[in-house]
């Protein structure tokens, strides 16, 4: 390789400094300017489970988008059916993604399809039957835009998430895209996962509805809900007793406005209890609705409903031109100050589900730094001594090439941003032990070659050479092992898998290449005339 | 005068003890299906089956029956409570707490009920069953791509009788550390997974140091019969064989003794697998290579 020892020693050198220099803001936090311009900004970044916080994967419930778009299709199909003149009837969502209906003449097909063309270019017909005179049509989104449709829900679900962790006030979130539709989500610090929890995983859907007053409650109740209606449940809770009771509404089935034309939403404290409440504020489009809809419903009750759970149903006393509402309901000061955040970001376009949580505190967290610490510590001082205390002279350049190969692994995780885990320790102080395994190769290989009568310098050198493809073997092997437990695990574990690889990779280096410019340093240099092995 | 912890001319008889060695490896794996059959099958964590782990500390002295009965008509009530340190309990249940509220009502307010304010939940981990499966799948993937890995690099490397001994050693290490983990009742967990795979990539090092010796000694010898050959390798590299694996015991153990609770499963298998990958490196590996080479004699023999 590199035959001159002067270059060899300057490539050692500067490979210690540079990982020491990248190290500078991992050890030493408080630098003062001027100087810490000159130095790097990245310390190595700890993983959740040493510094505490939440990780959390999400499942985009996609199917459920869809289902809710054939809902709002449906409708307006009722309507484009109706101004086109096309008989029919019982035009529904269907299960799945569908939507059915009957056509009740023979010439609907040809009309149907023409309205689909002109005005639903993303619907197809998925069957059709003939039924009495006319025909039983079930319609489906085309495969190519459900995907498309599919696609686009999880970026919008990503960036509603983002826009939520990042008005919650979390230092360093990671919110990544994984897979078709889940996404990785981790928080350090987090001081109530509850909370965090609700606030990510909401749906948060506002919507106006007006009640339902011309049919009986109690009839709907006892099932027969009349067309066009539904029954939607709000809490309340007795002042006097404290407890939680359900209340019942009838409430129109159509939605009015929803928090799709919220301009702003924030907490105020009412004048009379002091109860926090959500105060929000429509766009123009939306305070012009706001507008007419009330003002064609005065005296109607009209329904703030959040997730499908009516929060209040005040009745309209007069025409509101300014396009702000109210959002009251019991909520704690925490709470609405959430419910406020959830609706500045607006609503997940799809349900998630909580896939798999992992929450570390921060005393588990700085417990496992320290016994990490402690146990590479001691693993290190153990395989030190022993080195020593079996090779000597030699065993002290193997020792000196293992710390060299501590301070690598550091360096490159802090260099790439990677994460160090509890694992990551682990995978860190098992590397220890296989690195200087490369020494023990060389110098038994060089103590047998002294036996045969070897000078030193050709000991050395045969010593090396032929110890330096089984090196390259076992380090590939380990690398190759480490690769698939990167690909195949999860969380923290990959970390154990990515110290290992960065510390093998470097041991390549520090086992072979430092050592051997030690020894040849001391042999060059100095008259030895036997080598302490 | 060097440190020597084998002589160097020394010259055991390992070919000639390879029937025990072969006996020993099998009561030892049976042991370990004995052990698995015995607690009806491997435990999986929850990384692999689904389900929640609560990891609690408390303040003051406080045994599993005692949170056992605090935990009496929750939903945790029929779940596993494990000592995991000092005050310190793992509750884990096979249900899947994705539900925000379901952590408040059936652990916090029984245990603050029962204990007030003494205990601070350390840890949550809840997985879900679908992903669950998942994992356990890519487990299963991992382990036999990681075999095949090995199966592949060292028949490219070497030949492709001396692989097969290599990976049949690795096979045996592993099966023998699952074994041990039945043994010792402990889930297999994620850190579990992460140690076999170790395992797989370190203990083929020993028998490619072997295999390696083995290979330059036929280059040298080519008229010596491979029994005695091999015999010859596997003790000129015995010293390299035991130091090397003595290293990296040495950083487990530290592992295994000062690391926390939370690793310890996957130190305490690595132990196991470093332990049981040096035997298998000279015995198994070398049993396969010179079974291998009975069987193309005598088949040679049968042919004349």
């Amino acid at each position: 390789m590199f035959k001159s020892l002067k270059i060899r020693i300057s490539i050692t050198v500067i490979v210690c400094l540079a990982a020491l220099y990248f190290l500078i803001p991992t050890f030493i936090s408080d630098i003062t300017s001027p100087w810490n311009q000159f130095l790097p900004k990245e310390k190595i970044h700890l993983g959740l489970d040493l510094q505490g916080g939440m990780h959390l994967v999400l499942e985009i419930d996609t199917d459920k988008a869809l289902e809710a778009m054939m809902e709002r299709t449906s409708n307006d199909l009722k309507e484009s059916l109706m101004e086109s003149k096309v008989r029919f009837r019982n035009v529904e969502k269907a299960k799945g993604a569908t939507i059915s209906l009957e056509l009740t003449d023979a010439a609907g097909k040809t009309a149907l399809e023409k309205v689909l063309k002109d005005s639903y270019p993303d619907l197809e017909i998925a069957s059709s039957t003939p039924r009495d005179s006319g025909q039983f049509v079930t319609l489906k989104i085309n495969d190519k835009r459900a995907v498309d449709l599919k696609k686009l829900t999880v970026e919008h679900s990503l960036e509603t998430i983002r826009n939520r962790v990042d008005q919650f006030g979390v230092t360093e979130p990671e919110i990544i895209p994984e897979g078709d539709n889940r996404i990785l989500i981790q928080l350090p610090g987090i001081k109530d996962p509850e909370r965090a929890k609700n606030l990510i995983g909401k749906t948060a859907l506002l919507e106006f509805k007006i009640v339902d007053e011309g049919n009986s409650l109690d009839e709907a109740l006892r099932g027969n809900i009349p067309e066009g209606s539904i029954i939607a449940y709000g809490t309340r809770e007795d002042k006097s007793s404290g407890q939680k009771g359900r209340v019942p509404y009838l409430l129109k089935n159509k939605t009015l406005l929803t928090g799709a034309s919220l301009e702003t939403a924030k907490v105020q404290i009412s004048d009379r209890f002091g109860e926090p409440h959500v105060s929000i504020k429509f766009n123009a489009q939306g305070a012009a609705d706001f507008d007419r809809i009330t003002n064609e419903n005065v005296r109607k009750r009209l329904a703030i409903v959040l997730d499908g759970v009516v929060h209040s149903a005040p009745v309209i006393q007069e025409r509101i031109s300014g396009g702000q509402a109210q959002i009251t309901g019991n909520f704690t000061m925490d709470e609405s100050r959430d419910l406020a955040i959830v609706l500045r970001a607006g609503a997940l376009p799809a349900p998630v589900n909580i896939l798999e949580e992992r929450t570390v505190g921060p005393s588990l967290g700085s417990d496992s730094i320290r016994q990490g610490i402690m146990a590479t510590i001691i693993g290190t001082i153990l395989v030190v001594l022993f080195m020593i205390f079996y090779y000597r002279f030699s065993g002290a350049v193997a020792d000196l090439a293992v710390i060299i190969n501590i301070f690598l692994i550091l360096a490159v995780l802090a260099i790439f941003h990677a994460t160090l885990t509890l694992p990551g320790i682990a995978g860190m102080l098992l590397t220890v032990g296989v690195a200087v395994d490369a020494n023990i190769l060389i110098f038994e290989r060089i103590r047998e070659e002294l036996r045969t009568g070897k000078t030193i310098r050709l000991a050395l050198d045969t010593g090396y050479n032929r110890a330096f493809i089984t090196i390259i073997d076992t380090h590939i092997t380990g690398i190759v092992a480490a690769v698939f437990l990167i690909i195949f695990g999860t969380g923290p574990i990959k970390g154990f898998a990515v110290t290992t690889i960065i510390g093998l990779s470097a041991s390549l280096f520090t086992a072979i290449f430092v050592t051997r410019v030690i020894f040849d340093y001391v042999t060059w240099n100095f008259n030895i005339k036997k080598l302490s092995i | 005068m060097s440190m020597e912890l084998i002589k160097p001319g020394i010259n055991l008889d390992f070919v000639g003890k390879i029937k025990y060695a072969v006996a020993f490896s099998a009561i030892l794996i049976l042991i370990g299906i004995g052990s698995i059959i015995f607690h009806g099958g491997l435990t999986p964590g929850i990384d692999f089956a689904g389900g929640s782990i609560i990891q609690v500390k408390f303040s003051k002295n406080i045994s599993a029956d005692q949170i056992r009965t605090a935990l009496k008509s929750t939903k945790l009530e029929s779940s596993i409570i494990q000592q995991f340190g000092v005050n310190e309990f793992l509750i884990r249940t096979s249900e899947s707490f994705s539900d925000q509220k379901m952590l408040a009502a059936n652990v916090e307010q029984p245990l603050t009920t029962a204990f007030n304010k003494d205990y601070e939940i350390r840890r949550v981990e809840v997985v879900g069953s679908k992903v669950g499966a998942d994992f356990k799948r890519k487990a299963v993937i991992a382990v036999i791509l990681s075999w095949l890995a090995m199966l592949i690099y060292v028949g490219w490397r070497f030949e492709f009788r001396y692989a097969l001994g290599g990976i049949i050693a690795l096979v045996h290490d592993v099966a023998i550390t699952i074994g041990a983990v039945s043994i010792m009742n402990m889930e297999f967990t994620i850190n579990i997974l992460a140690a076999l795979i170790f395992i797989i990539g370190f203990s083929i090092n020993d028998t490619i140091v072997v295999l390696d010796r083995i290979r330059e000694n036929v280059k040298l010898n080519p008229k010596k019969k491979l029994n005695d050959i091999i015999n010859i390798s596997i003790n000129q590299t015995l010293s390299r064989t035991i130091l090397t694996s003595l290293t990296v015991f040495l950083t487990v153990l530290a592992l295994y003794l000062f690391g926390g609770a939370v690793i310890r499963d996957l130190a305490f298998s690595i132990l196991v697998g470093v332990v049981i990958g040096t035997y298998s490196s000279v015995y198994i590996a070398c049993t396969i290579v010179l079974l291998f080479e009975n069987l193309k004699l005598s088949k040679m023999k049968g042919k004349k």
